[in-house]
């Protein structure tokens, strides 16, 4: 069976006469959601998003609706939206997609989001190397504008908003939510310490914030469309909504490929979808979301239970890609971003380049990702120079766990993960290049 | 007070001992409190909480609680069952709360303290045996205390800027830097002075000043102080001496009516530098540069080492007798100071009662800096209030008494260290007169005076002052005075033994206590022994409605006249 793709997010992406022009948009019945949605009350709109179970696309995998209902709406102080466009984790790029070529979907999807949340101000926080994204969001939102769907009196209504476009300078961080939101202030993308100040409490110049991932926002048109009930039947419980996956490595076809939940298994993905490996090649590795998940090797047996209690044993190519599935295999499907690795990697050599992009997007704010993450990436450059030691793979893993869950914010995990998995999965491969270690061009 | 007492308390456990704590305590200072150290580096109890160094890291769990039931979930052994959250909290931004428990020496708990410590010191140089905060270093003590003992670092430390000077009075070695931002943090929200500030990210991170800036405020040494390792140290201080070989004194900034509180630090008595010292109520941990560089008047060239008549040295002796010769001749005019401790001014005010006459003082008024130096520039002027040597805020001119001196209406005159001349009084109207001055340094007054006779700095005796709110602090002897020169307290008694023409009967801070406490209303319960490091505060219900010239600092706030 040749899995085919349930084009929802990316329905009409790449056909050859969509453009990412207002008037296109409309023409495929682009804003009718929006109209109807400034018709119904906010909190409808809300519950939908809550009865919908979409979790967040950004990597994390968070409940939306309930995010939105840690929104604290006591304070009295103006409540911000902010769609968070940084796309950075190595190996993602869905959201680009739809920026470049169907932004509309975006703006619309995020202005019901702000009318459900009662939200003053919208801002869309979009990678700085993402140059031609922010010129063709800023049309966007100038023809939305000026169609009367961004800006006072949505559609007629008595509700504004407006959406304002920051971009970032280029740091990895300012993917982190409250990373983001000093970024937005004009300060150093140094995360905030939570407790005390949880985004939906203190965020944006300290008043309530909802900060939702680029794909997430266009669930939520979704869901606005066919409501929370039917949105649930799309993919499986607590998996609802289609997936983007982003497939890079050594496939034949790499590419953006979008499913619901759980409809493919990982194996369909490489093997069917992507036009499986290159000849003459197995299949060694894969990561199944972003650079940061964990490892899944490719000979090894995924036993455990799920969730609903029943016992699963799978092979790599049986894993069903969804939320939970992954997270039950010991990674975690983060940002959709499959990255596949054949038998000619070097995992120390992969570990090295991974480790070298952490190293260098660490903020330097709190000590064990900032000195660790360049610890780390020191030691898997010079194992790749041959230049390894036998103790090096259990002292990665120790500086690894000394910095997982000691810091301020999830890039300590992130920068960890990788080490930790390559390390424990491939330590055959660490040991080894100990042992073939060249007498010559000794590093220490 | 009262409102402290309002606080509600909680109990937190830590490490099994309850503690109760006032609501919102973190547990950096709730521990304290039980004597239990939790080692920090960010955290400062006077600046916001950034929560990255990662040092303070615990272990932190809640009494579990029936949901149903809201009653406690209880182990077999009857103790309460805690529910222990398995990532550990920064007991930095942790709060104390009911039913909350604490652990700060569990194996996980040192795990990540030998992490932490491990992190820090990869890139650090190690360079203690050159670096001059070798001594008072955190990463020294807690490296001792929580580190691994060996390094696990084979590659290459990252190589940053050395001996940046990045201000008048601080230098900055970057490699020894762990980015703690405290220094960052005291320039924005204490003086703020948004001048410093980290550039490049991860390990690279460096501070560093904003383009065309310098850390040159009033206030930079507190930076050098706070930095928990040898990244910025004091271009003053810096190599001069070592730490360990400093007896600390505790003493008053004479600065203004503020009255820090500051530490003196000498060997041999020479003094190598001041710092501050810790005061919630008057300057947090706090001084000003400029209150740091006074100890250097000690050694400055017009200090005043021998008695001089007319600018030739004559003996204490003498100089004592003559003084005792002169008062009698006339009608005496006193000009007291407000930088003599209120023990002096006891004795002064004693003095006038031998030879009754007029008494003038004047005021030291420049703009104030909001923080810590107000705009009365002397230390004691609420001194001279409550030992009833003057009535009335003083006033910035002598006129009054220079019209006497032209009507020849006065004979003498005794100074304590102003310099009349800066107060309407000209030098050919002081010539006029016998001039009497006791004073620290020498000045226009002085070297036309018939006698001057040395007296000591604030380092080099002990007493009291009290400060803008009315809060009588003390100050310790540091350092011996300059060979040949007797207690301020000495001199006044002798002069006054002289006048008396009794033997000279010997003085003492015990002794003048002992007379204060029977003549000075505020002072009746009190001696100088127990006054408390902190000081404490006399009753000021009598001044209330005079118009002192401070107005608002750290922690006090003058009162509006309506208020009055």
């Amino acid at each position: 069976m040749a899995a085919t793709e349930t084009r929802m997010i990316l329905k009409y992406v790449d056909q050859s006469e969509y453009d990412n022009s207002i008037d296109c948009y409309i023409r495929h019945g682009g804003y009718e959601v929006l109209k109807k949605a400034v018709q119904r009350k906010p909190e409808e709109l809300a519950q939908e998003v809550t009865d919908s179970q979409v979790r967040g696309r950004g990597g994390a995998g968070f409940p939306a609706g309930m995010k939105w209902s840690f929104l604290d709406r006591k304070s009295g102080k103006p409540i911000y939206l902010i769609c968070n466009a940084d796309e950075s984790e190595p190996g993602t790029f869905k959201d680009r997609q739809i920026i470049y070529k169907d932004p509309h979907q975006l703006i619309e999807g995020m202005m019901i989001s702000a009318y459900a949340t009662r939200t003053k101000l919208a801002f869309i926080y979009i990678r700085g190397e993402m140059y031609d994204g922010a010129r063709i969001l800023e049309k966007a939102i100038e023809e939305a504008r000026s169609k009367g769907f961004v800006g006072d009196n949505i559609c007629g209504s008595d509700y504004g908003c407006d959406i304002i476009i920051y971009r970032g300078a280029g740091a990895y961080i300012c993917g982190e939510e409250t990373g983001l939101i000093e970024s937005l202030e004009g300060k150093r993308p140094y995360p905030r310490i939570k407790p005390p100040y949880f985004p939906a409490v203190l965020g944006l110049y300290q008043c309530p914030t909802i900060v939702n991932n680029v794909e997430t926002f266009c669930h939520i048109k979704i869901i606005a469309e066919i409501g929370g009930k039917e949105f649930l039947k799309i993919g499986t419980p607590n998996n609802t909504g289609t997936r983007i996956w982003c497939v890079s490595g050594d496939v034949q076809k790499p590419g953006y490929y979008e499913f619901p939940c759980a409809a493919i298994t990982l194996g369909e993905l490489i093997y069917e979808v992507c036009g499986g490996l290159f000849p003459g090649r197995t299949l060694k590795a894969v990561i199944p979301g972003g650079s940061s998940a964990k490892v899944l090797r490719a000979d090894e047996r995924y036993k455990g239970k799920l969730k609903d209690g029943s016992e699963f044993d799978w092979s790599i190519n049986d894993i069903p890609l969804d939320f939970d599935s992954v997270a039950a295999c010991g990674s975690m499907s983060g940002s959709g971003a499959v990255i596949v690795m054949d038998d000619t990697r070097d995992m120390v050599e992969v570990l090295g380049n991974i480790n070298e992009f952490y190293a260098h997007e660490s903020c330097g704010q709190c000590t064990p990702c900032r000195e660790g993450s360049l610890w780390m990436k020191k030691i898997t450059t010079r194992m790749s120079y041959g230049d390894a030691r036998p103790e090096d793979a259990d002292l990665l893993l120790d500086i690894a766990k000394q910095i997982e869950g000691r810091t301020i914010c999830a890039f300590g995990e992130a920068c960890a993960w990788p080490t930790m998995s390559f390390v424990s999965k491939f330590k055959d491969e660490f040991v080894t290049k100990a042992q073939n270690k060249s007498t010559q061009n000794s590093l220490i | 007070m009262s409102n402290q007492q309002q606080v509600e308390k909680v109990i937190v456990n830590i490490d099994g001992i309850d503690v109760p704590v006032p609501k919102g305590t973190n547990i950096i200072e709730a521990a304290a409190l039980v004597n239990t150290e939790i080692p920090h580096y960010c955290y400062h109890p006077k600046l916001t909480v950034p929560g990255n160094c990662r040092m303070c890291l615990i272990e932190m769990g809640m009494a579990m609680k029936d949901r149903a039931t809201g009653q406690p979930i209880l182990e077999s052994d009857g103790t309460p069952k805690i529910g222990w959250i398995p990532r550990p909290a920064i007991a930095c931004a942790t709060q104390a709360a009911p039913g909350m428990y604490i652990k700060t020496k569990s194996e996980l708990v040192k795990n990540c303290q030998k992490g932490v410590m491990e992190f820090l010191l990869i890139n650090h140089p190690l360079d203690c045996p050159i670096c001059d905060q070798a001594g008072e270093c955190r990463l020294q003590e807690f490296s001792i205390e929580y580190g691994r003992g060996y390094s696990r670092f084979v590659e290459n430390k990252i190589v940053k800027p050395k001996r940046t000077l990045i201000g008048p009075r601080v230098m900055l070695d970057d490699e020894r830097c762990i980015l703690c931002s405290r220094c960052i943090r005291f320039c924005q929200e204490v003086v703020h002075d948004d001048v410093l500030g980290f550039i490049d990210r991860g390990s690279y991170s460096t501070l560093t000043t904003y383009p065309g800036k310098q850390l040159d405020n009033n206030y930079s040494l507190n930076t050098v102080d706070i930095c928990p390792v040898g990244a910025l140290t004091s271009t003053d201080f810096r190599f001069k001496m070592r730490v360990w070989f400093l007896k600390k004194t505790n003493s008053i900034c004479t600065e203004s009516s503020v009255g820090v509180n500051t530490e003196v630090w000498s060997r041999e008595g020479i003094i190598y530098r001041i710092t501050p010292r810790r005061n919630d109520d008057v300057n947090d941990t706090w001084m000003s540069d400029s209150g740091r560089e006074l100890y250097k008047l000690i050694e400055s060239e017009n200090r005043l080492r021998k008695a001089r008549s007319h600018g030739v040295a004559i003996s204490l002796d003498e100089a004592h007798i003559r003084c005792a010769e002169i008062l009698p001749t006339g009608k005496t005019v006193y000009i007291g100071s407000s930088h003599m401790s209120v023990e002096e001014q006891f004795l002064f005010k004693d003095l006038i009662v031998q030879h009754p006459g007029e008494v003038y003082w004047v005021s030291h008024v420049d703009e104030g800096d909001n923080l810590l130096i107000s705009s009365d520039r002397t230390p004691n002027l609420r001194g001279a209030l409550i030992t009833g040597l003057i009535k009335d805020v003083p006033v910035d001119n002598l006129d009054n008494l220079a019209k006497l001196i032209e009507n020849g209406e006065v004979q003498n005159i005794i100074v304590y260290h102003e310099d009349l001349t800066r107060y309407g009084i000209s030098e050919s109207q002081l010539k006029k007169l016998n001039v009497i001055y006791l004073g620290t340094h020498v000045n226009p007054t002085s070297e036309v005076a018939r006698i001057a006779i040395p007296t000591l700095m604030v380092f080099e005796k002990s007493g009291t002052f009290v400060n803008q709110q009315f809060r009588l602090q003390k100050f310790v002897q540091a350092v011996p005075g300059p060979i040949g020169i007797m207690p301020d307290i000495n001199t006044l008694n002798r002069i006054i033994s002289l006048l008396k023409k009794e033997n000279d009967t010997f003085s003492s801070i015990k002794l003048i206590w002992r007379q204060m406490q029977s003549s000075i209303p505020q002072l009746r319960d009190l001696s100088f022994e127990t006054i408390p490091d902190g000081g404490i505060l006399l009753n000021a219900e009598d001044y209330g409605a005079f118009d002192f010239p401070e107005g608002k600092t750290l922690h006090f706030e003058a009162k509006t006249k309506s208020q009055v």
